[in-house]
Parts: C-alpha cells; structure tokens; sequence
C-alpha cells in the first residue's frame, strides 16, 4: 500500500512524474491551479509502488510519498 | 502510513518556485538541500548566487545566501570562505554566469584550489536576460543574439568548462551530470554530496557541472526538451567525473 501527495498550488504541469512513473499511476487532471497550470493528479493510485520516481524528477518538489 | 520521501525543509515550505514548467534549476535546488539535510550542515551553508534565473531562488530556499555581482560568485566565495572556513560556501551560477562574464574569477579560483564548491547550472542558453547565446551554446542552436543558429565561424564552439578547468593543477573534483532521467538525478545527488564532502575535508575546489533544460528559451515543450538533452546537449557534453583527486 503505497500513495502520493502532490502539492496543486505548486504543480506546473511539465509531466516529468507522469513521463518517468513505471506504473502509470499519474496523469494530468483537468483542473487547473491558480496559476492556470493544469496539475499532475494520482489516477491509479492502487499500482504505485513507492518507488519515489516521480518526486525526485519533480523540479517544483510538489510530491510527497508515503507508504 | 510513513512519510518516505518529503519535501525538504531547505525549501520554504509555502513558497513556489518562480521557474518556468519544466525548469531543472528547481530540481538542481531540491537536490542540494536534501544533501544538506542529509549532513546535517544546513545551518553551515552560505550559498552565493550567480545573476540570471539561478537568482530566483533567493527567496525560495531556506539558509543563507548572497547574491554576487554578475560573475562574481566564486570571488564573493572565496572572501567568504576564507573570512569563515567552518561554513559551507558554495556558488549557484548559469553558463553565463560563469562561463561568460565570470570566466576570469571562475578560472582564477579554480587556479587557487579555493576550498569552494561550484554548482553549475550548463543549459546552453542565457535564461532570463532573454535567450541570448551562451559560451555553452550548441553549434546550430538558435538564440536570441543568433536567429540562424550558432555558426562556428563567426561565433566560435562550445565551452566545456569541466575539460578547462581540467588543464589547471589545483583543482579537487570535476565531475559533468544531468538531471534528464531519474538515474541521471541521483547521480547528481550524489555528485554534489561529493563536492560538499571534499570542502568538510579541506580537499579544495570542485565543481558539479549539470547539463539542464531551458524549455522557454529552446522553444520546447518540457518533454521534448528531455529529448534535446539527449540527443543534442549530452554528446556534446559527455557526462562523467572529469577529475577526482
């Protein structure tokens, strides 16, 4: 059992998490931040497998893990 | 349920970084505070930052930093280390910064084997100043001082900064990475854990050269800019550890 946590406010919607994610568990949602960047979203949340890929290429340290 | 990977404290917890979707300076910066959480020296690091985007993380980051004239980071770096040898100095500067206009005060404290540490941040272009061709500027690559591209003639090669300072006897570590894969990040974490440990151990000066992406000012989506680092920046700038003395 493993989950993100993707800060919305800090996302800028350059997809390196969803890219760089061996199991596809992020995609980028159709809500948009109040910058106007529409943000990285968890949409199989139960595939992640806390590998943490997705926080290290973040540029904006948006991501937290846990599990 | 724990926390195995937070955000690290070295970056003000409310704030958002002022860099463009895609931009690896945040990548670069998020790296180098978890290094010093890592050592525990967080509050020993006095960073001097060049001008241009790497200043934008002035009110960004959590410990102490400055702000040198255009270039002139390593110098400031070099009266601030000697003035308090406990601290941790090191520099943040761009290609242009300190390859272009401080080529002199970069060379000049390689020559002296300051005890410093070089971050610097190669991505081929001049960021904020608008996209001006740096010395690091691929040949044919557009910049906003050459629409046509770089022309080898009429504007000269490539700078590889790592190879240079190789040529000088003083120099501690040398070491060319990328933050294009996550592979390649880690590696730069690593690196830089290096450059810092070497300063702890008085061994002198190192620098991490990391090839990152200006999305904007190539005119690339943040992915496709992925692509151009390796398939354009990286043969170019071969990576790997030049010098480890």
């Amino acid at each position: 059992m493993a989950r993100v946590e993707i800060r919305s406010e800090s996302c800028k919607s350059c997809q390196y998490c969803v890219k760089f994610c061996p199991k596809g568990v992020l995609a980028i949602g159709d809500k948009v931040n109040s910058k106007g960047y529409e943000y990285s979203v968890p949409v199989n949340m139960e595939a992640c497998i806390a590998c943490c890929i997705c926080a290290r290429m973040c540029p904006d340290a948006a991501i937290e893990v846990y599990k | 349920m724990e926390k195995i990977y937070a955000r690290t404290k070295t970056i003000q917890e409310d704030k958002v970084s002022g860099f463009c979707p895609g931009c690896m300076h945040g990548t670069v910066i998020k790296l180098i505070g978890e290094v010093l959480e890592e050592m525990n020296i967080v509050d020993k690091a006095a960073c001097v930052l060049g001008i241009g985007c790497c200043g934008l993380h002035m009110d960004y980051i959590a410990y102490d930093n400055t702000t040198a004239p255009h270039g002139r980071a390593c110098a400031v770096a070099t009266g601030m280390k000697r003035a308090n040898p406990e601290s941790l100095v090191f520099t943040y500067q761009g290609d242009g910064d300190f390859a272009s206009i401080g080529l002199g005060e970069s060379v000049s404290a390689a020559n002296r084997g300051e005890n410093i540490t070089v971050i610097f941040i190669n991505n081929g272009i001049y960021g904020m100043t608008g996209g001006q061709m740096a010395p690091t500027t691929l040949i044919g690559m557009k910049a906003s001082t050459a629409p046509k591209g770089r022309i080898a003639e009429e504007h000269g090669y490539p700078m590889h900064m790592c190879e240079i300072l190789n040529q000088l006897t003083a120099p501690a570590y040398l070491e060319r990475t990328s933050c294009n894969t996550p592979a390649n990040v880690v590696k730069t974490k690593k690196a830089i854990r290096k450059a810092f440990e070497n300063q702890l151990n008085g061994k002198g000066f190192s620098m991490v050269e990391i090839v990152t992406s200006c999305p904007t000012n190539w005119g690339l989506e943040a992915l496709d800019s992925l692509t151009y680092i390796e398939e354009k920046m990286l043969p170019e700038f071969p990576l790997g550890v030049i010098r480890d003395k």
